[in-house]
């Protein structure tokens, strides 16, 4: 008989505190009464803050056989996700309450989703990994569905979820070839097995296929393809959820497998992971420009981010892998806001989500207005936000480690950021320029997406009392400025997964 | 004190922002007291600054981002001051001088034109090259807004153009300003952005040569230097008044404070060697913004085009890297701030009697306006760089510098004086004598009050500095030898080289 091996429950415990309260939302829910349910959103909040509490506390350790690493990346990973869950929380309700589709399914999946991103950041082993990542994508494509009675919605539930397993086959398949190569899914053991020798073939297809699922779902161009449809189909919370959460946890996977396990191999890799970041840049931004939907806009932009990021993976020195880490901070923060801006506004009963209705929103909501063009100025990497600091680490990570690649890298962020600000700014211009014009008399034409069941979106947007959404722009707000001026705590926190490539 | 400088515009800023949006009466008055506030330091700085000592003064450094090795490090010297001073000055003015033509979102408008102030002094006090590309770049945040909301009919366009195609050459500086800090990591062992750090590195000349071409690239573009200058004619023409006194007064300056600044500093060998190229394309830009300015029909498009042909007077001194040729630069920037300025407050008065640009729509306005046509009269010859008003001082010692490089450039550059000549009296001679030909005589009344108020100073400044440029020149004097003796002498950081 073999014994079973020990379970750590300590190493875990953020993960089963958040999983726990999913399980607790999840029950309390059928008994709670509708107007109660903001107990439901304190309950899961207050569970995420436990977890981060805990998270920042525990001592490094591995356990589950090696299979579970709990070091800076870990931590580090695991208090972004975190955030990013509370964020995800709270900028839900008051949406949901008014277009009625609140229950308290929506948090437990976001928990839960939450749960499988943190598991990405600690996974020592490929099939951890993998078991994390559909931990993770699974209820994202429930939440992207959850409006059920849109079209648009489930449209987007749908092609998110056939994608999305399509690129967990290719994953597994990678897993299964490495597997066939090394004899063992352990990072470290496949670390050990690539250095011993030159690569075989399937080793080296095993690494690709990999890259292709993860840069799937960090929506890495060329497999990109899905989001702009999955964000503009799915509710407004949702996608900003889905858009931060995903981006932390294919990130902390990458920085682990790629600088952190296969550093040694890196210049196997390198051009790889470089060549795509180039090309998510250039396509990311060029595409955005075309943009009159806010969500599609964001979409295209998470992916062009998604190029930035990447190209701090790429460089595998020490402070890009920091670098990374601080950019995945500044960017759940203003992603973040940047949804949850529009998720306070509503146009007839529907989602004010074409740039041209916040024409004038200035003057209504100077506040929000003032948001959002912080948030704007910050996607497009000026400064003096946060963005700007986040885009400066890595960059200079990829000048001074990577080359003459990083240079060329750099070069070709600086310019594709400049591109940026060309339909950032738009945004904001819009809302100071524009005046509020009449309601486009009938449907119109949304940019490739389905137009939405109700006879046509009409009327000029409404902008509702959302406490809670005022509380995600205040934190978001604060955060994107704080690390504009004074980023040293960030950078220093983030500086522990650096340290362990030391 | 300095930090004081970039903050206290920034917190009036603030500070505006808070004031519900109803009482613009409250708004301007505070931003016009914050401006104020601003100059008070300035003109403290002014005296209790060292003329004798050619170093950085008053300088703070402290760490920002330690990680990155990006220090908050500012301070002042003669090149610097004198920039610090114009700016403090403009910005009153700009401010008092838009009093009655900005009437829509007067809250934002003076919280853009205030967060505007702080970045510029930020631009010219930052020592630490990060600190000095975000105050850069934050400058044309509140600019672009400013053409953007408050400009001409094609303002949308202008200010996306401003804005990209100055940002587009400011990011390859951002990317050699890392490369810079890279090689300051491997030669001098520390990781830092401070300037007068990375200026002790001895670099190859053909890194030198790599570096100098994207930091010159940026300056370039916000000079502008002929052919780069496209940008400019259509952002000055579509800004609100205010904006483009702003633009022309400081932000061109920018450009050319970058060329002073950081030439001589990070790169004493390339800055030279590529002099007769930089002058080559100033002197084009003289004579080609002089032409191009006479073909103007609208007279805010003349005056952009003549800061084309003013600026090259400007690089041209600096491609002299004389003595004169510096400091008469130096002057020069101040002396095109305070005409060309004043020069665009005049078209102000015009477009916001008549709302007309146009020179064809004018004739006769000074037997309507007398008191105005003197003021217009002191400006213009103020531009033409008439004796006895700052125009000549700073244009004479250009042309001295240039005359000791290059015979040929001073030639070409007296063309470009006579050309200026021509083209400012003919549009003066359009605009103000000749017969009635204004379609609205009756809204031409004469300069009110408030008006006068913004011109009084100016105009003092340009009898001031014609007749005794003295305290400016004795400022800038010991910072101008100090930028001599590092193109002299670029050999004597080496000890500062460590083998790798």
């Amino acid at each position: 008989m073999i014994a079973p091996p020990p379970v750590p429950i300590l190493l875990i415990a953020p993960e089963v505190a958040v999983l726990a309260t999913a399980m607790v939302v999840l029950v309390a829910d059928l008994w709670l009464r509708p107007e109660r349910r903001d107990l439901l959103v304190g309950g899961s909040v207050l569970g995420v803050v436990l977890a981060a509490l805990l998270g920042v506390t525990l001592p490094d350790g591995v356990g589950f056989a090696d299979r579970y690493v709990r070091d800076g990346l870990t931590r580090v990973g695991q208090t972004l996700a975190l955030a990013a869950i509370a964020l995800g929380i709270l900028v839900a309700p008051e949406y949901l309450r008014r277009l009625r589709m609140e229950r308290g399914e929506y948090y437990a999946l976001v928990l839960i989703a939450g749960a499988g991103a943190m598991l990405m950041a600690a996974s020592g082993d490929l099939l951890l990994l993998f078991l994390a990542l559909e931990t993770l994508s699974i209820p994202l494509y429930v939440l992207a569905a959850s409006r059920r009675g849109s079209v648009r919605s489930q449209e987007a539930g749908m092609k998110y979820f056939l994608l999305g397993t399509f690129a967990s086959a290719f994953f597994l398949y990678g897993i299964a070839l490495l597997y066939g190569a090394a004899g063992t899914t352990r990072l470290a053991g496949l670390a050990d097995f690539l250095a011993r020798g030159p690569s075989s073939l399937a080793a080296a297809a095993g690494v690709g296929l990999l890259v292709i699922g993860l840069g799937f779902k960090a929506a890495l161009v060329p497999f990109h393809t899905w989001a702009p449809d999955v964000y503009e189909g799915a509710p407004f919370p949702a996608a900003a959820f889905m858009s931060v959460v995903a981006k932390i946890a294919v990130f902390a996977a990458l920085v682990r497998v790629f600088p952190l396990t296969l550093g040694a191999l890196a210049g196997q890799w390198t051009v790889l992971l470089g060549v795509l970041a180039a090309v998510t840049m250039i396509v990311g931004n060029l595409a955005a420009l075309a943009q009159t939907n806010y969500k599609r806009l964001l979409a295209y932009s998470s992916i062009a981010h998604a190029g930035y990021l990447l190209v701090g993976v790429a460089t595998a020195t020490p402070d890009a892998a920091s670098a990374v880490m601080t950019y995945l901070a500044v960017y759940a923060a203003m992603g973040t806001g940047a949804f949850a801006v529009a998720v306070a506004l509503e146009r007839g009963g529907q989602e004010a989500d074409r740039i041209e209705d916040y024409a004038g929103l200035a003057e209504r909501a100077p506040l929000l207005a003032a948001a959002t063009a912080l948030f704007m100025i910050s996607l497009a990497g000026l400064p003096p936000t946060g963005g700007f600091i986040a885009k400066l680490g890595i960059f200079a990570a990829a000048v001074e480690g990577g080359g003459r690649g990083g240079l060329v890298l750099a070069l070709i962020g600086v310019l594709t950021s400049v591109t940026s600000v060309y339909y950032y700014l738009r945004v904001p211009y819009v809302m100071y320029a524009g005046q509020p014009g009449p309601a486009v008399a009938s449907g119109g034409i949304s940019s490739g997406g389905i137009s939405s069941g109700v006879g046509g979106p009409g009327g000029a947007v409404r902008l509702h009392p959302s406490p809670m959404v005022n509380l995600v722009l205040l934190l978001t707000a604060a955060v994107v400025l704080q690390m504009g001026f004074l980023p040293r705590t960030i950078i220093a926190f983030a500086q522990q997964v650096g340290a362990l490539l030391r | 004190m300095l930090s004081v400088l970039i903050a206290l515009p920034l917190a009036g800023a603030l500070l505006v922002a808070l004031i519900p949006r109803e009482r613009e009466e409250t708004i301007r008055r505070v931003g016009l007291a914050v401006s104020l506030g601003a100059l008070v330091v300035a003109a403290w700085l002014f005296r209790a600054f060292d003329p004798a000592s050619g170093e950085m003064q008053f300088a703070v450094r402290v760490p920002w981002i330690p990680a990155l090795g990006i220090g908050y490090a500012v301070g002042v010297d003669g090149i610097s001051l004198l920039l610090v001073g114009l700016t403090a000055v403009i910005f009153p003015l700009a401010l008092l001088g838009s009093w009655g033509s900005i009437t829509e979102q007067v809250k934002w408008f003076t919280v853009a034109m205030l967060s505007l102030e702080g970045a510029v002094f930020g631009t010219f006090l930052a020592l630490d090259l990060i600190l000095f590309y975000v105050f850069w770049e934050a400058v044309l945040i509140p600019m672009a807004f400013l053409i953007a909301l408050w400009g001409g009919p094609a303002r949308r366009y202008a200010a996306i153009k401003f804005f990209l195609y100055t940002m587009a050459a400011s990011v390859v500086m951002l990317v050699a300003i890392l490369a810079l800090h890279v090689l300051g990591r491997r030669l001098l062992g520390e990781r830092t952005f401070d300037l007068e750090v990375l200026a002790t590195m001895v670099l190859p000349p053909g890194v030198q040569a790599w570096l100098f071409a994207a930091f010159a690239l940026a300056f370039a573009v916000k000079v502008p230097v002929w052919p780069l200058h496209t940008w400019l004619p259509d952002a000055h023409t579509e800004a609100p008044t205010a904006g483009s006194v702003i633009l022309a007064a400081l932000l061109l300056k920018m450009g050319t404070y970058g060329f002073v600044r950081f030439g001589p500093m990070l790169f004493p060998e390339a800055l030279p060697a590529s002099a007769p190229l930089l002058a080559a394309l100033a002197i084009v830009g003289i004579l080609y913004g002089a032409v191009v300015s006479w073909a103007q029909t609208d007279l805010k498009r003349l005056i952009a085009f003549s800061s084309v042909s003013h600026l090259g007077f400007v690089m041209l001194g600096i491609a002299s890297l004389t003595e004169q040729g510096l400091q008469g630069s130096l002057i020069q920037m101040v002396n095109h701030g305070i005409s060309t300025g004043a020069l665009f407050l005049i078209v102000g008065v015009l477009y916001d009697r008549t709302h007309s640009r146009q020179i064809a729509d004018y004739g006769g306005v000074a037997a309507l306006m007398p008191r105005f046509a003197v003021i217009f009269t002191i400006v213009m010859l103020s531009s033409v760089a008439l004796p006895g008003t700052n125009g000549f001082v700073g244009e004479f010692l250009i042309l001295l510098g240039a005359f000791q490089t290059s015979t040929w450039w001073a030639v070409l550059g007296v063309g470009g004086v006579i050309l200026s000549a021509v083209y400012l009296l003919w549009a003066y001679q359009q605009v103000m004598h000749g017969p009635q030909a204004a379609r609205h005589p009756e809204r031409l009344v004469e300069v009110t009050r408030r008006e006068v108020l913004v011109f009084a100073p100016l105009v003092a400044l340009i009898f001031l500095i014609g007749v005794y440029p003295k305290p400016l020149l004795d400022r800038s004097e010991a910072a101008v030898q100090a930028v001599l003796n590092r193109l002299d002498r670029p050999a004597m950081a080496e000890p500062l080289r460590r083998p790798r």
